[in-house]
């Protein structure tokens, strides 16, 4: 087994999606003779030629609608789109067509698409560049959201995503890109979509994090007897995995980094306080961005949850 | 006049089929108010009255296998595909036997086994959908075709420059058919683009662009077979303006108050139906009762269609729950 950092590692998902499957088309802006604009492509152009490696113009809306089309017809298209702030000008296709093309056809046309974006805060670019808004798209019915945090994790989702007849969005944490590196299994493998992980077991609280916060997570958790949920899924989440965990613990945690109100922290909150509010022997705590336009790359220290935060709410919680 | 004829050298019986299916979309389209005003259809109801020269004359200069994708104003090009009218006012009445079982409703009907990849409701939504057909039917090098409707109002749309461009430089076999009948609602097309000649929308991506004469079926089907013709031999992709008229208003809840008189007479004396049925009694020997019998044929298949969605079953509530996501 290779070493591999995240972006090696879903390259490597692209490049066996490709090798084994025709049908798989790679599109999106400076994906191809460049390499993408985190590499996270680089080699595939070269390898696969431009029929499957498309560059395409800057029009994110002409993206993913090509790519619906794609997979409307039955291809298997990995659409890139550059940033998550950037989806915001293809939210048109995204929520109209691929989210409801097999709704309003009865099931007569599938949309087996992935979009691949890179989402999160942590590497000092502005605003749009750093959007974390993964709840707009949890709230739209039809469509999967997909938050790796780790290179194995990210492989196995992505090639699950590919093989999925659903729309995915696949949300890769810009911090992590190189930050995390770990042994990455050679052959293909699904990490099955809809499944949490278990990043840690612990008895005295549950902390539900995902994407890069998770990284975060395991940091502050340190000596705590924390039992951390990896979503790895958003939507649909792994409900079952949540719910046990909490009638365990008793205490709940959750760590975004997107801005609190109508974050899907919220979702999670009103599902346990819903199923196992007789379990809780806490309220349940948030530790968030705020609820600001995200701001100067100095400032974005205050605003993505710290250790020193999530600790703080672990001892609030542990003292109740 | 009809300006062209002799050089198209068409059957008597293709001709004939054009003037069935121009009357079945019409008979269809006109018993549509009625049952509205009684409740049995829900939602929006975008009639194609006037415009059925363009979508007749499209479809038939498509092959079987070819797609078609379209706008909300969908009926008459599903059923010019050839889709049974039966299922088509089922869905129009939200039954559980429509073509969509009721999900997709007027604006969102769709055929897998007749290629027509759907209606869509946001203006020009739709054609970047039809670039990535083309793309595709291109990569599997089927010789399939994508023919896209949409209206004049979705040539002012974003998307609409996004897939021209696109489309020209992957070199798809897209046409575009822009059925421009002046209007967008209520906004007509002189207040709404700065270009009127829609034709000449295209030229900034060096696509070949046309206006033909939307109230001609024959007119319509000859540019359209040419563009097909050209675009199956890896030709790429051409724009064609058909000049239209709705001869309703946008939906059935638009009395088109701001259409003058005149100006529908105009339009309703070079109506695409009679136009061609002169044709064919002056030029083809068509005899008027045959005509006749197509009109009786056709009035009582939509008699049928009718008969068909009222006796059929509501959708069970179940069925709320499906289709969302594939199952398993």
């Amino acid at each position: 087994m290779a070493v591999l950092n995240l972006v090696q590692a879903i390259n490597q998902g692209l490049r066996q999606a490709l090798e084994t499957d025709e049908r798989v088309l790679l599109l999106g802006e400076d994906i191809g003779k460049d390499g993408g604009v985190f590499r996270v492509t680089d080699g595939l152009h070269a390898e696969f030629g431009e029929r499957r490696i498309i560059d395409t113009p800057l029009a994110e809306s002409g993206i993913i609608g090509l790519a619906i089309g794609m997979a409307a017809y039955g291809l298997r298209p990995v659409a890139e789109i550059q940033f998550l702030g950037f989806c915001y000008a293809a939210i048109e296709q995204i929520f109209t067509h691929a989210a409801r093309i097999r709704a309003r056809s009865r099931g007569r046309f599938d949309c087996p698409l992935v979009i691949r974006t890179p989402y999160g805060g942590g590497v000092k670019a502005p605003e749009l560049h750093e959007e974390s808004t993964e709840a707009l798209f949890c709230h739209m019915p039809g469509i999967k959201v997909v938050v790796p945090s780790s290179p194995s994790n990210a492989k196995g989702l992505l090639l699950a995503a590919i093989d999925d007849p659903d729309p995915v969005i696949y949300l890769e944490p810009t911090r992590l890109y190189r930050l995390l590196k770990e042994e990455v299994a050679e052959q293909p493998y699904h990490t099955p979509l809809g499944k949490a992980r278990i990043a840690r077991k612990g008895n005295q609280l549950t902390i539900i994090a995902w994407g890069s916060m998770l990284e975060v997570v395991l940091r502050a958790a340190g000596e705590y007897d924390a039992e951390i949920i990896d979503l790895l899924t958003l939507s649909p989440f792994d409900r079952e995995a949540v719910l046990e965990s909490v009638h365990k613990t008793g205490r709940v945690l959750i760590v975004h980094e997107a801005a609190k109100t109508g974050g899907f922290g919220a979702e999670l909150a009103a599902t346990i306080a819903e199923e196992a509010i007789m379990s809780l022997r806490a309220p349940i705590r948030r530790v968030t961005g705020y609820d600001v336009v995200l701001p100067l790359p100095l400032l974005e220290n205050y605003n993505l949850p710290s250790p020193a935060r999530i600790i703080a709410a672990i001892d609030d919680l542990l003292r109740y | 006049m009809l300006p062209i004829d002799d050089g198209l050298k068409l059957e008597i019986a293709e001709l004939l089929q054009m003037y069935r299916d121009m009357v079945l979309l019409r008979e269809f389209e006109e018993s549509c108010p009625k049952l509205y005003s009684q409740g049995k259809m829900g939602g929006f109801l975008h009639l194609y009255s006037g415009e059925e020269a363009v979508g007749v004359g499209a479809s038939h200069a498509m092959q079987d296998g070819d797609y078609m994708i379209s706008a909300y104003r969908e009926h008459g090009h599903i059923i010019a595909r050839g889709a049974d009218p039966k299922v088509i006012m089922a869905e129009l009445f939200g039954k559980a036997t429509g073509i969509s079982r009721g999900k997709g409703g007027s604006m969102h009907l769709a055929s897998a086994e007749l290629n027509f990849m759907g209606g869509y409701g946001i203006v020009g939504g739709h054609l970047p959908l039809a670039v990535g057909l083309g793309y595709a039917a291109k990569y599997q090098q089927t010789g399939q075709v994508v023919v896209c409707l949409f209206g004049d109002g979705a040539t002012n749309q974003g998307v609409f420059h996004e897939a021209m461009n696109m489309a020209a430089l992957y070199h798809v076999p897209v046409i575009f058919i822009c059925e421009n009948n002046g209007y967008g609602i209520g906004t007509s097309v002189e207040r709404a683009s700065s270009v009127t000649e829609l034709y000449k929308k295209s030229c900034a991506y060096e696509t070949p662009g046309n206006r033909v004469d939307g109230m001609n079926v024959l007119a319509v089907y000859q540019l359209v077979r040419e563009a097909i013709a050209r675009a199956r031999e890896g030709g790429g992709p051409s724009y064609i303006e058909a000049a239209t008229y709705r001869f309703r208003g946008h939906s059935i809840s638009d009395p088109g108050n701001y259409r003058s008189p005149q100006e529908k007479k105009i339009w309703q004396e070079r109506d695409p139906i009679p136009k061609l049925g002169k044709y064919l009694q002056q030029h083809k020997g068509v005899a008027p009762a045959q005509l006749e019998t197509i009109l009786a044929e056709e009035l009582q298949r939509v008699a049928a269609a009718i008969e068909f969605a009222e006796a059929s079953p509501e959708p069970a509530a179940d069925q709320l729950m499906t289709d969302i996501y594939v199952e398993g």
